[in-house]
């Protein structure tokens, strides 16, 4: 017969203060679990909703970025002229030929200086990311000195704000509108007509080509037929990898650096839980005795100290996770070493993480609650009636 | 008879001191290695001295500058040495292995670096290869290269494979020099790019400038920086200084982060460790009455417990600033050139002790407080 609930958990209310500073060291662990996750999870999808499931991103071959990247307008041309490259309307061939470089540009607050991404597109680059959207303003006519400002850039950075003018290039550039991007990437940069950027920055040649596939299946085709032709040094790559790529460093030191510390921190929670367990098993130790004498199992008592422990971990738990969700209203931005671009994105909190951090929460409750309630369940029945 | 008292009863719960101890061993340790990693990241900018002067392109690093600023710079008035610089940003076997590559003018550039220590005989052998390299000691020990080896890089900015011959490994001046940085000829690269690209020979990344008088670097940036101005290719020049921490101001919320969890993990085991003093007082409320019938007062019993519970956050805290040192440099090997100067300072130290005493001192709080207000008879009746 096991023990009934109640008692496992009148136990955790009994000793309050106990119950609650155990607890609150658990839901630190968990919150910085959660919180962990959700970065690396933000950061994922902030780079991978960038990307276009039938866009085709080409740049020069082992250069990773598009900063880095050049490719020269008679290779661009030999591109553009595929077959696999989608139509648009009027026969248009669906391709942006665009410059990527980095600009200097201090932020609002801290007047520190930070690099940001600037594009130059062509008309059809904004066919080519259905997920921009003007929210504020108007787009930039093309041939003209006008630039629009992705949400976060216009945020966070001086003069890049609508009505606004910033200065690079030996030329004033004016804001004439606000873009949202649907939280990907491209909310982190401004964007201009491409054949008035390149002669400002002095660049001759395009940092990337962007087309649409008219066949999703296509691109192993165009893949092979660019990376095979002789006249061309270029890769191609689907836009989603190509984001997804350009997060792999910053994810990959989020995710070790969050892992080793929830690690060290969860050895903290447990030693806790286990102090807490092996006080309560003590300080029962007749109570035990007395319940054992009444016909509970030795199993039973061992279920009825672990659930207690659970609970507390429970608890502990639920509360790190609260504390977690309100994460989610925070905006963070840093360099993306791989892009060396200032990039922002937010905390998400998805039903995979809750799942995780509560699993991870158990797991510290069963290790400390363990070996408590063995001790507990190895109890003789006569020697623990007689303790005080 | 005081301190015999609190040692007794500090470990009369062997196991629940023990546990005690650990979680605030493994507290104090980590705290110390954030702390390290936290100063690790400005250790570029430590480094860097106030008498040199970065020159870069306005619009951004990943604009070069032309060849030709440099003789004009070396003309101002105030500036003592000229030398260049180009990020190469190559990849050596994989993209993990991440370490600083410039390509140099190497006839200047370990005149206006001293803390770059290369002996006499080596320095002239990497004067002599144009195809020759100078890697630091710890690039050296981390991928196993010794003098005269070929290393390999792929370029990412500038496209092709290159071969480089190590000439010379130098030594730091000192703890906060940076020894995992890699150096070569200039003229290599811009000989290959006017075959590979001829559009990109002939510039420069940044001109690193030397003054003779420290106190005048912000007069002569301003005069640099008006030479150019309206050329087509602007100039932006600071100190080496706010140079670097313009790449750490840029990373700047990572580091808030870091700090912001190394405070956490002492919230964390001060949980742990006022529990366990509340369980202690509560479980010994009848000997504290039994104290205080014999005559002892309020404070006596509160040292006791204060006494206590100072006596494990020291023990603690001591152990986990002396295992600091060891997991450090354990820390330091196994990520190799990411963190090129990673040593705990003295600072690190003393917050970890405050750190532990804050954790000793708050613990005993509200214990202390409760069982110096115990009633004697009731107390006495207490049975924990």
């Amino acid at each position: 017969m096991p023990v009934p609930l109640a008692y496992s958990l009148r136990n955790l209310w009994t000793r309050k203060l106990t119950t609650a500073l155990t607890a609150g060291g658990m839901a630190l662990v968990v919150f910085v679990f959660a919180a962990v996750l959700m970065l690396d999870e933000g950061l994922k999808k902030t780079l991978v909703d960038t990307g276009e499931p039938d866009n085709v991103v080409v740049t020069r071959r082992a250069s990773g970025t598009e900063v880095q990247s050049g490719v020269e307008r008679a290779a661009a041309a030999i591109v553009e002229s595929l077959p696999q490259v989608a139509l648009g309307e009027g026969g248009a061939r669906q391709v942006s030929k665009e410059l990527v470089v980095l600009i200097s540009l201090n932020k609002r607050e801290s007047d520190k200086p930070a690099n940001v991404i600037i594009r130059g597109v062509a008309p059809m680059g904004l066919t080519l990311r259905p997920q921009v959207k003007i929210v504020a303003g108007r787009m930039f006519r093309p041939g003209s000195n006008e630039i629009v400002a992705g949400r976060s850039i216009a945020e966070r950075f001086a003069h890049t704000g609508l009505g606004e003018s910033v200065r690079f290039g030996g030329r004033e550039w004016v804001v004439v509108g606000i873009f949202d991007a649907a939280k990907s990437g491209f909310d982190s940069e401004i964007w201009g007509d491409v054949d008035q950027l390149m002669p400002a920055f002095r660049r001759p040649v395009y940092s990337s080509l962007i087309f649409r596939l008219n066949d999703v299946s296509g691109f192993a085709a165009v893949q092979n037929s660019i990376e095979s032709d002789q006249r061309l040094t270029l890769e191609a790559k689907r836009e989603r990898q190509f984001y997804a790529d350009q997060s792999e460093a910053l994810s990959t030191f989020i995710r070790i650096l969050g892992m080793s510390l929830s690690v060290i921190f969860s050895i903290g929670a447990v030693i806790g839980a286990m102090i807490t367990m092996y006080a309560a098993v003590a300080n029962r130790t007749g109570e035990i005795g007395t319940l054992r004498a009444l016909g509970f199992r030795r199993a039973s008592i061992l279920a009825a100290f672990l659930l207690e422990s659970l609970f507390l971990a429970l608890l502990g738990g639920l509360l790190g996770l609260f504390i977690a969700s309100f994460m989610q209203l925070l905006t963070i931005s840093t360099m993306n070493w791989q892009s060396f671009a200032e990039l922002a994105f937010r905390f998400t909190l998805t039903a995979a993480i809750v799942a995780k951090s509560l699993g991870f929460a158990l797991l510290m409750g069963l290790v400390g609650g363990f070996f408590p309630a063995l001790r507990a369940a190895r109890l003789n029945i006569v020697d623990a009636l007689r303790a005080v | 008879m005081l301190p015999a008292l609190i040692f007794r009863n500090a470990f009369r719960h062997k196991l629940r001191s023990l546990l005690t101890l650990l979680g605030l061993t493994v507290a104090i340790l980590a705290f110390g290695l954030l702390s390290t990693v936290v100063e690790a990241w400005y250790a570029g900018a430590e480094g860097a001295s106030s008498a040199r002067l970065v020159v870069r392109n306005s619009i951004s690093l990943v604009f070069p500058l032309p060849l030709t600023y440099r003789q004009k710079i070396r003309q101002i008035d105030g500036v003592r040495a000229i030398t260049t610089a180009n990020w190469f940003g190559g990849i050596y076997k994989e993209p993990k292995n991440f370490f600083p590559q410039f390509a140099v003018e190497a006839s200047t550039y370990l005149d206006l670096y001293p803390e770059f220590v290369l002996s006499e005989a080596e320095h002239k052998d990497f004067l002599h290869d144009r195809q020759g390299a100078v890697i630091g000691e710890k690039l050296a020990a981390t991928y196993g290269i010794k003098l005269g080896d070929t290393m390999t890089l792929k370029g990412t900015i500038f496209p092709g494979q290159w071969a480089f011959v190590v000439r010379g490994i130098y030594r730091g001046r000192d703890a906060k020099t940076d020894v995992s940085q890699m150096f070569f000829h200039w003229d290599y690269l811009n000989e290959t790019m006017k075959v590979r690209a001829p559009r990109r020979a002939n510039t420069v990344g940044v001109y690193v400038v030397e003054v003779a008088d420290p106190t005048r670097v912000a007069e002569i940036s301003r005069v640099i920086d008006g030479e150019f101005g309206n050329s087509y290719a602007e100039t932006l020049t600071e100190t080496e200084k706010a140079f670097q921490l313009g790449f750490v101001s840029m990373t700047e919320a990572i580091v808030v982060a870091i700090r912001l969890v190394s405070y956490l993990v002492i919230f964390i085991i001060l949980a742990v460790m006022a529990n366990t003093m509340a369980m202690t007082v509560r479980e010994r409320t009848a000997e504290y009455a039994t104290l205080k019938a014999l005559g002892f007062g309020p404070p006596f019993v509160m040292l006791l417990i204060y006494g206590e519970s100072l006596a494990i956050a020291a023990l603690g805290g001591g152990i986990g600033i002396a295992l600091t040192f060891p997991v450090a440099t354990a820390f330091a090997k196994a990520m190799g050139t990411l963190f090129p100067v990673f040593v705990v300072s003295a600072k690190t130290v003393w917050l970890q002790a405050c750190c532990a005493l804050a954790v000793g001192l708050i613990s005993a709080l509200f214990p202390a407080r409760s069982a110096a207000r115990v009633n004697i008879v009731d107390g006495l009746r207490s049975i924990g």
